[in-house]
């Protein structure tokens, strides 16, 4: 079974957000840079049905800047086969249509039977690309999953939970189909030393919007349908009443000031 | 033709909040904008609804209606959420930010390569041009968002943000059904069965009142303070990453940002100290209480009030006083 995995080079979530200069981005100077955690469950899902099967590919792919590289390397040190990079400044700024449709470039002539990314990238925050990756392929998608069992054979199927207000669904869809992970879905694992002195010879293909036949049509930002015209830091919040002591007294003062102060309860 | 459409999300023949919230600030919209307001639901039954979505503002109400669209199907719903736009050509198409809405949205807008704000906290049309505001970096920062040229220009409304008004000016109300040329592929992926957890219904990024526990509950049994308060509010329990991580509750509860992103009216947090990881998952709420042993904890700097206190003693304390005042 080919797998195709699509991640994405995020912050770290401990990140202290600071306004770039521009006013529409992050200062990227004293940013940690990790792979995205749901891009990791989805990495690690990908490797376990891969070992269960004893045989079958695993293909990351992303779309960013030279830095992402090491995002890809930190997935195949994890045990994926090979990497694809799409690195081209008319795609890296794209909006979430234009990354899913770089991301479909790069994964289609893969032919896949499986792909996985995760349910959303932490910091854009979008929750777009996965199921957009599956519209542009035009197959079936099941995005924000817990548990993941993929059939085999011919007209294999796979059935899944996915998490929804107060509940799960349990979604059934044909191979291949675009699955989006998340957290509970497995236990990502950590790349041992041999594992990451292995990732050092795996190949990384990079690919520039003309070698996926994007020419022309990326459209970066410029051509955007949606972009970020400005970023600011929420407003800051003014001290609050803070009780102590005498624990009765402090229980029936908070009780009164959210009944009748806030107006809460 | 142009306005705005909204998808109205129903689950066994109810509207859900977060769809009213969707719908009322579609018709806000649709004033603003001078335009008229159109209500697509999608499903199996769709009767008696009609009244609701015309007194919130709906002048036109689309009903895609088929058996196979009782559960949620992503292609079948995006394929009648299509032929909705391809049939009204709206400038503007709305979806609350729902399970449901986050999953059909991004399929639409990629197949008419639109440009789609998720999540929003604003919506605004001013000079001509719409912008949306909606947290990003887990709501460490707020991006405005603008849209380009392409047609309709899409967005997905947080749950409890937006309010549904207790007077709204009703609409016209027409009805039609949406006839949809659906085909055997585009239930390639469906849902099969939706099980409710066990236990508590209440999703905490629905309610209006949370109720979180932290690292200080030592164990999932002591959850039981936290599910007392919740009750007695009539609230959702909700949980840190600490709390989740180790195994004292379920995923579905964590609040933060690697798990639910939420605004109640009221959060509750207790024995929650404040990593920046949670503050990021709820720092847009209305309300913040914390009750924590330790009076430098980062949580009181954001809460508007505080007890520096052992919950345990507490929450018992807090639970008789609410029940007296409700009482």
């Amino acid at each position: 079974m080919k797998i195709a995995v699509a991640i994405k080079q995020v912050p770290d979530t401990e990140t202290k957000i600071v306004i770039a200069a521009d006013g529409r981005s992050i200062d990227e100077s004293n940013v940690t840079w990790v792979v995205n955690p749901y891009d990791e469950f989805a990495v690690e899902e990908a490797l376990k049905i891969k070992e269960a099967r004893g045989t079958g590919e695993v293909v990351v792919a992303t779309v960013g800047p030279a830095r992402s590289a090491t995002a890809l390397r930190t997935c195949l040190a994890m045990g994926a086969d090979r990497g694809i990079h799409v690195n081209d400044p008319a795609i890296v700024a794209a909006d979430p249509v234009g990354l899913a449709s770089a991301l479909a470039a790069a994964i289609r002539p893969l032919q896949p039977d499986l792909i996985l990314t995760g349910q959303y990238s932490v910091g854009s925050d979008n929750r777009q690309v996965g199921v957009m990756l599956a519209e542009m392929l035009d197959l079936p998608h099941i995005s924000v999953v817990t548990k993941l069992e993929v059939g085999t054979g011919d007209a294999a199927r796979i059935v899944a939970h996915r998490e929804i207000e107060g509940a799960l669904e349990v979604v059934e869809a044909p191979l291949p189909c675009v699955v989006t992970a998340q957290k509970g879905l497995n236990e990502p694992r950590y790349a041992s030393l041999k594992g990451i002195m292995a990732a050092k010879k795996k190949p990384i293909e990079e690919k520039n919007a003309a070698a996926l036949g994007l020419e022309g049509t990326a459209r970066g930002e410029d051509g955007a349908a949606v972009r970020i015209a400005k970023l600011e830091l929420p407003p800051p919040k003014k001290g609050g009443t803070i009780l102590k002591d005498d624990m009765e007294k402090a229980a029936r003062e908070l009780v009164r000031l959210l009944h009748e102060e806030a107006k809460v309860i | 033709m142009a306005g705005v459409l909204v998808f109205a999300e129903q689950r066994d023949n109810k509207l859900k909040k977060p769809s009213l919230e969707t719908v009322s600030e579609g018709r806000r919209l649709a004033d603003a904008m001078k335009t008229d307001l159109s209500v697509l639901m999608i499903g199996d039954d769709l009767s008696g609804l009609e009244g609701e979505l015309a007194r919130l503002g709906a002048d036109r109400i689309l009903k895609a209606m088929e058996p196979r669209l009782r559960f949620y199907a992503p292609e079948a719903y995006a394929r009648a959420a299509e032929e909705a736009v391809r049939r009204l050509d709206p400038d503007v198409f709305l979806m609350p930010a729902s399970a449901m809405g986050k999953d059909l949205a991004p399929r639409v807008a990629a197949r008419f390569r639109a440009g789609l704000a998720s999540d929003c906290i604003s919506i605004s049309y001013e000079g001509g041009a719409l912008a949306a505001k909606r947290p990003v970096y887990s709501g460490k920062a707020i991006a405005t968002m603008a849209f380009g040229t392409v047609r309709p220009a899409m967005a997905t409304l947080r749950p409890n943000v937006f309010r549904v008004l207790a007077e709204p000016r009703p609409g016209k109300g027409t009805v039609e059904e949406l006839s949809v040329p659906f085909e055997e592929k585009h239930f390639r992926s469906r849902v099969t069965a939706v099980q409710a957890e066990s236990g508590s219904t209440l999703d905490v990024a629905e309610a209006d009142i949370v109720v979180s526990g932290g690292r200080a509950m030592q164990g999932s049994e002591n959850f039981k303070y936290i599910k007392m308060l919740a009750e007695a509010l009539g609230g959702a329990v909700g949980a840190s990453r600490a709390a989740v991580d180790a195994g004292w509750i379920d995923h579905q509860h964590q609040v933060g940002q690697t798990g639910k992103v939420i605004s109640p009216t009221l959060y509750i947090a207790c024995g929650i100290s404040g990593a920046i990881q949670h503050l990021a998952g709820m720092s847009s709420s209305k309300v913040i209480v914390a009750i924590n042993k330790d009076a430098e904890a980062p949580i009181f700097k954001l809460a508007d009030y505080g007890i520096v206190g052992d919950l345990y003693q507490v929450i018992p304390m807090l639970v008789e006083e609410i029940k007296r005042i409700k009482g």
